[in-house]
């Protein structure tokens, strides 16, 4: 398979030059300097680095960079409007739901496409849902209160 | 009392004049400009003194400054870290306390090795007890030389001027000065004085409330950059070949030159061997290509590990973690009489595995060379410590070395050493340019270390009426902190023996306590129930310590302990335990189902004197028991032959959302009491809460950690 010389990010067209085989994640983070997605374990277990591709959220450690070829990525750095942070970002800086921060990217990305599949999730749902993302500081509850109020201010519409 | 305490000793605190404070005081005007410096200076080797009691006649160093710039900004050099803790939140409330301006008018520069001082690192929980009051002293002391400028501006008495918002006033608002208007064009150093007034806890109020995570923006936006995201101008990117055991010896090494592409450099020194190349990438792929040998030698499994740890324990103890018998609790009485007094008695082993820190980030640095000068931007909670592991490596002075610790993600005691830094300088060396090196999850797994294995000891008795006579303690390798018991009995024993560790170990969130409190804290459940008496009476009956008393009683209050009555299929269990100056009991419910054991609600009742930041705090409180709940049930490494068997996410379990209890944090708040650390010590009891609530439920005794790997009965 050829090079990947193009990628859909946040709206925009970025030009790569990247091995098909390499990891979605180590294109947005090391060609794109895209950093918010994170590298937690390699094997998809932890959910640190998921970005959102082609509307599905995606362990972008194990997905190939040409698995995103001509398919819309979406990552934590495309969330905020300008300096309007989205709904779920504030959500978690209001229920403290974090501590040393390294997981938020991928848990706010999971709690995205968590709601808009249900956009009135009760707290056990939210739990469920999000059972692939771990927070090893343990904030999980937290995590779920601030899920919880943004679906409350998104009331299903925002994106 | 903490062995620890002493390490602040305010009185030591003076104002001092030498040659080396004249260089420094010139160090702090050139790295932050004009204005004010205030810097607190401690005795050198305040540890050595702790751990020997050497007198205080020694050299003194820096242990924190901070700056007033012309432009009025507050800035504090420390060396800490941010680990997820929220010191970077706390320490600026503290300074905006004394100098009363909002929290986040303080910025923190942390843990750079060019321009903060040494303060021996971020572990022992000592941020908040040590870091926090020396920077109350050191703001306190900059508020009253801000007062003493401005009186003398104004011409006013000092005693008529207050401070407030950032300004300096006189009566009735005039005249008025910004902190900035008072330092302009000055360059003024002082030294923190012993008599420095602080404010105390009872009349704080920007210190003692909840303050937002300070750069949480940055977090939730992705932009923070932690160590592994660091980038450099040219930078290339590592990958270290793994022996494929512990101690194993390279006997062939061959590289297949075709398969190795012309970007990519392979390096070999010794048994130290790696790739380079533009990409991640390829450094692994490249590492394939490499034909190795190694010659592996017979090694202690995980199913020898407690025989091999007892007999290869040397007699006397000493050394290891924490000494000698466990801090605090000394010998008394006769053991041997006491169990002879005593009704009942229990004759117990408990065990507790290794297990793995398992910090999201896992190890990553990037190191760049520029003339002969190494930099190195990298997650430890020991930039210091670092840089020497790195001066030392490369023969060379520790100040052409400089490490810089951005806020990193996480660590719980398994980031204090530098072997991940070293790599990386030593692949930047080869090559001449800029490398990151980013450990993968089984590096981590495999190639840290772990908390420590042990065995614990118990031989306890008591009276018919519940009154403790007799209690020994042995610790086996994992360490003797709280392994004498916080309970009055007239006869005790406990004894700390190091011996032969098959894995390499080290530091962990409240290290030795959690095993010890687990081994108490059972035993202790153990004799209520021989005795027919209800666990929380029992120990109340021989607790005289008024402060774990406190936080029983209120978490017991709290869980609604003695009221309600479990479910069928549920039990209820308490524990307590205090370690680092803080107070901490939890009591738990389970619920077991067809040998599954769910834990349903963690109440913790928790108290380390005043309170800093009461939802940060909270926040620590239930992480612990969260990751306490890891520990307890599930997390342990399995190994064979100096192999790590478990070395993945896929295969090493820890806590996800849907193993979470509703939990409870109760802080208790005392504002007449120095605050204390609290990353730590809520985690101490969650483990035998939890076993003690599976015996209530199912009549089953778990004596080692993790309970229920594979559930129950297995």
């Amino acid at each position: 398979m050829p090079a990947i010389t193009e990628l859909h990010v946040n709206g925009g067209r970025k030009a790569v030059e990247a091995d098909p085989d390499r990891s979605l994640l180590s294109v947005l983070r090391d060609d794109l300097g895209l950093t918010g997605a994170k590298y937690g374990c390699g094997e998809g277990q932890c959910g640190a680095c998921t970005v959102i591709l082609d509307g599905h959220r995606v362990r972008s450690c194990v997905t190939k960079v040409s698995a995103a070829d001509g398919k819309p990525v979406r990552t934590i750095e495309g969330l905020a409007d300008g300096d309007k942070l989205h709904p779920l970002q504030e959500a978690f800086l209001e229920a403290g739901a974090l501590q040393c921060g390294y997981c938020t990217p991928g848990m706010i990305l999971s709690a995205l496409t968590l709601l808009e599949e249900n956009p009135t999730p009760t707290r056990d749902e939210i739990a469920r849902g999000m059972n692939g993302t771990i927070c090893r500081c343990g904030t999980y509850q937290r995590i779920v209160t601030a899920v919880e109020k943004a679906a409350k201010v998104m009331k299903g519409g925002a994106k | 009392m903490n062995a620890f305490l002493d390490f602040t000793e305010p009185e030591r605190y003076e104002l001092f004049e030498t040659p080396t404070w004249e260089s420094d005081r010139r160090e702090f005007f050139r790295i932050a400009g004009a204005g004010l410096a205030v810097a607190l200076l401690v005795c050198r080797d305040a540890g050595a003194q702790r751990r020997g009691g050497r007198g205080g006649g020694g050299p003194r160093e820096i242990a924190a400054w901070l700056h007033v710039g012309e432009d009025s900004k507050i800035t504090v050099y420390t060396g800490k870290v941010e680990i997820g803790q929220n010191i970077r939140t706390s320490l600026a409330q503290a300074v905006a306390e004394e100098l009363r301006v909002p929290f986040d008018a303080v910025r923190l520069v942390m843990a750079d090795t060019a321009v903060t001082p040494d303060d021996g690192g971020t572990a022992g929980s000592r941020s908040t007890p040590q870091t926090a009051s020396q920077l109350h002293r050191v703001a306190a002391a900059a508020r009253e030389v801000l007062i003493d400028l401005a009186a003398e501006r104004a011409k006013l008495d000092r005693g008529s001027l207050t401070v407030a918002d950032g300004k300096v006033s006189g009566p009735g608002g005039k005249p008025s000065y910004t902190f900035g208007q008072l330092t302009e064009g000055k360059k003024l150093a002082k030294a923190v004085a012993a008599n420095a007034p602080t404010t105390p806890p009872a009349k704080w109020t920007v210190a003692g409330r909840s303050a937002p995570k300070a750069d949480g923006r940055a977090f939730v936006t992705g932009a923070h950059q932690y160590a592994s995201d660091v980038r450099r101008e040219g930078m290339l990117f590592g990958k270290v070949m793994r022996p494929p055991a512990f101690h194993a010896k390279l006997t062939a090494f061959n590289v297949n030159r075709d398969e190795v592409p012309p970007e990519v450099r392979v390096i070999r020194d010794g048994e130290f061997i790696a790739t380079v190349a533009p990409t991640a990438h390829a450094a692994a792929k490249a590492i394939d290509a490499i034909k190795t040998k190694w010659q592996t030698v017979p090694q202690v499994s995980a199913a020898d590990l407690f025989k091999h740890l007892k007999e290869k324990a040397r007699a006397g103890g000493g050394g290891g973690f924490g000494g000698r018998g466990g801090r605090g609790g000394g010998n008394a009485g006769s053991v041997e009489a006491g169990l002879k007094a005593a009704d009942k008695t229990v004759t117990a082993t408990y065990t507790v595995a290794y297990i793995a820190h398992v910090p999201l980030e896992p190890r990553a640095a990037v190191a760049e060379w520029i003339d002969g000068k190494l930099t190195v931007w990298t997650g430890t909670q020991m930039p210091f410590r670092v840089r020497s592991e790195l001066a030392r490596a490369f023969n060379m002075p520790e100040d052409k070395v400089r490490v810089v610790v951005p806020d990193m993600g996480s660590g719980y005691g398994g980031k204090h050493s530098g072997e991940v830094a070293v790599e990386a300088a030593r692949l930047a060396k080869a090559v001449g340019k800029p490398v990151k090196l980013v450990w993968t999850r089984e590096e981590e797994f495999t190639w840290a270390y772990f908390r420590p294995a042990g065995v614990i000891d118990i031989n306890a008795g008591a009276k018919a009426d519940g009154a403790l006579t007799a209690w020994e303690a042995h610790n086996y390798n994992s360490g003797g902190s709280a392994l004498a018991t916080p309970y009055a009995v007239p006869n005790r024993r406990t004894e700390f023996h190091a011996t032969d560790s098959p894995l390499r170990q080290g530091s962990y969130r409240a290290l030795a306590s959690t095993a010890n409190i687990f081994a108490r804290e059972s035993v202790m459940d153990e004799l209520a129930h021989a005795l027919g008496l209800d666990a929380l009476d029992f120990r109340l009956k021989n607790l005289r310590n008024d402060r774990l008393r406190a936080v029983l009683e209120t978490a017991a209050k709290r869980f609604g302990w003695g009221k309600e009555k479990p479910a069928a299929g549920r039990g209820f269990g308490l524990a307590c335990g205090t370690e680092k100056g803080s107070y901490v009991a939890s009591v738990a419910e389970v619920e077991v189902a067809k040998s599954q054991v769910r834990v349903v609600r963690v109440v913790t009742a928790f108290e380390c004197g005043a309170v800093v930041n009461p939802d940060h705090l909270r926040n620590q409180v239930e992480g612990a028991a969260v990751m306490g709940l890891g520990g307890a049930l599930f997390e342990r490494i399995d190994f064979k032959d100096g192999k790590v068997l478990n070395a993945s996410l896929t295969d090493y379990r820890v806590p996800r959302f849907r193993d979470v209890p509703i939990l409870e944090a109760v802080l208790v708040d005392r504002k007449d009491l120095p605050s204390e650390g609290a990353g730590e010590t809520p985690i101490v009891a969650v483990a035998p809460a939890v076993g003690n609530a599976i015996f209530a439920a199912t009549g089953q005794r778990l004596r080692s950690l993790p309970m229920t790997p594979d559930g129950l009965g297995s």
